[in-house]
């Protein structure tokens, strides 16, 4: 049943039912065998590519490129896998107008990068589509190892593991694989439950078995993981959530819970949403929240950031994105109070301004009215096992994954070491499982 | 605004732009819609014997190179001489020639290697009123077989004794077409001006297999499982045409022969360079059969514009005006010197120019951390890779003066000297100036 837009309050069915699909869909869609040609052809192949030097993965750009162009997006794959197992993902979720495509010197020569997302997701596509596994499992080595988190991290780390021919079992909190991939990706990057898929695809390699509702501190500790394998990798993710500490704050909700929930809706017209949705918050997860709330039918999604819009951690791509699709960004607002009222809740904010680098709060203020307010400050580590080291919030690790616990590793956003994106999180569970193969295999 | 007029051995034409003897040409419908796009001349596709036509395959008849981006480079075709009946043939050229006489029409001729199969044709060919004939010495493929095309045109003395019969039983003025499948292009150019031959045209195709089907081990196109080789046209063989055209241009055997030049002309420019190297004026075919005939719009255009700017006013004064400057290897300057020069300001730091020097020539430009790439001019031969390979050309060759240290000898530049006279030279016999 179909509700208006303009109803107020917070309600799911606010578009016809038939416009979901077409609101959800593929936000960047796959390129044909042709486009993927012309797009191929604009690669110069340049020498210590400085894409790949951009890849928190190291993926072999140009050569992967190549092998498009020459009629093998088999074989592209492979080149793409072999460093990044969540290749896939990657290619629809990593911002590569600040990596890759960022350092493209046809970026620097025309402003017009060659589409290297879009190319991967082409090669890894066809490949996945083909149901083939390109990788095979060492000889066994009688060695186990424990996973912590299905996500990104744990999964590559599992994955290479698997690939070096030990046993791995991955323990994970939520009830699906996946860890943002599926929970906390906005549903029209990756429709069709590619993130499923993609992990379907991946334990192909065998050798990995998931448990699944099993959480590190209520289920066991690393101790008891340590009793049954010979070494645990981290890669839990960050659990928690910032909370606002204004009057009012029990009215917002963290924006996290509103995405995974709309990732896990079987029917997206369940999902309530509010007819004005402010979002507080200058992030990724504050633009998913935004965006997906407008195209649920809200009609109006506010971005409300304490600071400038240049200093938002949001890419320009994604601040684009939000404006394209409607949503209104409010910069240097800072919340001080939220209001329930008779229309529903009003949120106050200081507006600020930057100086001498801090940031003040200036008497002016501003009051937006909402019937749904999100919060999306920032996530943070949950409990974790004692004997860690923690920095700046994350668990602290050397180049090669190493905890200052023995026989511990970590890797991915509960670790230190780059920022929280997919990419690196594949790229650090790779690096540990290499260094963890080395120990148990005393080279 | 320049005169783009052309007369060749008395034929005139609007332009110097031609549609050479080939699958554009082949019928009034396809030379009329040529006349009307602005071509200057055509040579109707060869004419064979009278009776039952030749018979074309009826599956592909063309396979292709295509560049990365799909731009076609270079076609190869197994298509024979036309497959109309002659009649049909010169019904079209009388009407067309009457209806369009400002333009040249000259009609491509091929039949068997006996005097009354060439006297029988040529004064069918009168009747029509055409400017001129074109001897088909050339088509490599099918027809070579049967003892005609590129099988006479490899052998010069067939190709004196045809031209001699047609010049005899001929008023018309006589082009031969000339192959390029043999090892010396100036013995036929010679033969043909010993047999009285007013002009020669070149290249025809070149035999070639283009690809091969990896799936049905077998050449393509394929027709029912085999292939066979073909004729090799289009931009891929300019460099080829160029050369044997310069090369008849200056042997002194048939210096002042005319040449229409033929072989992957595209643009005006290639069209400047080839009557610069000798030709009067052009022939063009696989250009049109990618883009269509529009492309004479450009040709025309970008010849005019380029002959105001060098101040000339008729396409004569280009005709041959690089032939003097092609020279052999042994009279190049052994101490001319450049060096590559890196234009930092339209550099993208792909790395290119390090990579392929590093690898693959003197390891004489460096790449530094941030990318910048620097010429090392005590390692660099000036061997113009990096310039050819920089996709925003922004490598040029900084020429040294004489007098200038060059960094790699450790010497200054000294004047001009050839190996004729290098002292490294055993069989030096001059002075090297």
């Amino acid at each position: 049943m179909t509700t208006s837009q303009f109803r107020p309050g917070v309600h799911p069915g606010r578009l016809p039912p038939a416009d979901y699909c077409e609101a959800f869909a593929d936000v960047a869609p796959p390129l044909t065998a042709h486009q993927a040609q012309v797009a191929a052809a604009r690669c110069y192949f340049c020498a210590e590519a400085p894409c790949t030097t951009a890849c928190p993965s190291d993926i072999d750009v140009p050569l992967f490129i190549r092998q498009i162009l020459t009629g093998t997006p088999e074989a592209a794959a492979k080149t793409i896998l072999s460093q990044n197992i969540m290749g896939g993902m990657c290619a629809r979720v990593c911002p590569t107008e600040t990596l890759c495509e960022g350092a493209c010197v046809r970026e620097a020569a025309e402003g017009k990068p060659v589409e290297i997302g879009a190319l991967q997701r082409y090669a890894t596509d066809t490949l996945q589509a083909s149901g083939v596994h390109p990788f095979a499992r060492a000889p066994r080595t009688e060695k186990s190892v424990a996973v912590v988190g299905a996500g990104p991290a744990g999964l590559a780390c599992a994955h290479r593991l698997a690939m070096l021919g030990h046993e791995v079992t991955v323990y994970d909190a939520r009830l699906k694989p996946g860890g943002l991939n599926e929970y906390g990706i906005a549903a029209y990057k990756a429709p069709g439950g590619f993130a499923a898929k993609e992990v379907a695809w991946l334990l192909q390699i065998g050798g990995i078995a998931v448990l699944e509702n099993w959480k590190l501190g209520r289920n066991g500790s690393v101790a008891d993981l340590l009793k049954e394998h010979d070494a645990v990798f981290l890669g839990m993710g960050l659990a928690g959530v910032n909370a606002l500490t204004i009057p009012g704050a029990e009215f917002a909700t963290p924006a996290t819970d509103f995405i995974a929930h709309l990732r896990q809706a079987e029917d997206l017209a369940t999902v309530p949403v509010g007819r004005r949705v402010v979002v507080i918050g200058g992030g990724m997860t504050a633009v998913d929240a935004a965006v997906q709330a407008k195209l649920l039918g809200a009609e109006t999604a506010s971005i409300v950031y304490r600071r400038s819009q240049a200093e938002m951690p949001a890419s320009a791509h994604e601040q684009d994105h939000a404006q394209t699709h409607g949503v209104r960004i409010v910069p240097n607002a800072a919340p001080v109070a939220i209001r329930k009222d008779e229309q529903g809740y009003e949120v106050e904010f200081a507006r600020t301004e930057t100086r001498d680098g801090k940031l003040v709060q200036l008497d002016d203020t501003l009051r937006i009215k909402a019937d749904q307010i999100f919060t999306a400050i920032g996530q943070t580590l949950g409990p974790v096992p004692e004997g860690l080291t923690i920095t700046g919030g994350k668990i602290e690790i050397d180049a090669q994954g190493r905890t200052g616990l023995s026989h511990v590793w970590a890797g991915g956003d509960c670790a230190t070491g780059g920022e929280d994106l997919t990419v690196n999180a594949v790229a650090q569970g790779r690096d540990a499982a290499e260094d963890i193969h080395a120990f148990l295999m005393g080279a | 605004m320049a005169d783009l007029t052309s007369t060749f051995l008395g034929i005139k034409s609007p332009n110097p732009f031609w549609l050479a003897s080939a699958p554009p040409t082949d019928k009034e419908v396809n030379v009329r819609r040529a006349f009307e796009a602005g071509w200057g001349g055509v040579v109707w596709k060869t004419l064979g014997l009278d009776g039952p036509p030749v018979v074309n395959v009826s599956g592909p008849r063309y396979g292709a190179i295509h560049g990365p981006d799909g731009t076609l480079l270079g076609l190869n075709n197994i298509e024979l001489i036309t497959d109309r009946p002659l009649e049909v043939n010169l019904r079209e050229i009388k009407s067309v020639k009457r209806d369009c006489p400002d333009r040249a029409l000259v009609v491509s001729l091929m039949v068997p290697c006996d005097e009354d199969s060439w006297k029988s044709i040529l004064a069918r060919v009168e009747e029509t009123e055409a400017d001129g004939v074109e001897l088909n010495f050339g088509c490599p493929h099918g027809m070579a077989e049967r003892g005609m095309g590129a099988a006479v045109g490899q052998v010069p003395e067939y190709v004196e004794m045809v031209t001699r019969w047609v010049k005899q039983h001929s008023r018309m003025p006589c082009i031969v077409k000339l192959t390029p499948n043999i090892s010396d292009i100036r013995k036929p150019a010679e033969a043909a001006k010993r047999g009285g031959a007013d002009a020669v045209s070149l290249i025809n195709t070149i035999n070639s297999i283009t690809s091969v089907d990896l799936d049905l081990f077998a050449p393509q196109p394929t027709i029912d499982g085999f292939g066979t080789h073909g004729g090799y046209c289009g931009p891929a063989v300019k460099p080829i045409a160029l050369n044997m055209v310069a090369e008849i241009a200056r042997n002194p055997a048939t210096r002042g022969l005319p040449i229409s030049g033929i072989g992957g002309v595209t643009t005006w420019r290639d069209a400047a360079e080839f009557m610069a190297l000798g030709a009067s004026n052009v022939q063009v075919c696989t250009a049109v059969m990618t883009y269509g005939f529009k492309i004479v719009e450009e040709m025309i255009s970008g010849l005019s514009d380029y002959m105001d700017r060098k101040g000339l006013t008729e396409t004569r004064e280009i005709v041959g005006r690089a032939v003097p400057k092609v020279t052999d290897w042994q009279y190049l300057n052994l101490n001319y010197t450049t060096k590559a020069s890196i234009n930092q300001d339209d550099c993208i730091k792909c790395g290119r120019c390090h990579i392929v020097c590093e690898d693959t020539s003197h390891q004489a430009i460096a790449m530094a951390a941030d990318r910048t790439v620097t010429v090392k001019e005590e390692e660099c031969v000036a061997c113009n890779l990096c310039v050819e390979v920089c996709p925003t050309n922004c490598i040029t060759m900084r020429e040294l003066s004489e007098g200038e240290l060059d960094q790699r000898t450790g010497k200054p530049v000294s004047d001009y000297l050839n190996w004729t006279g290098h002292p490294n030279n055993p069989m030096a016999s001059t002075s090297g100036k």
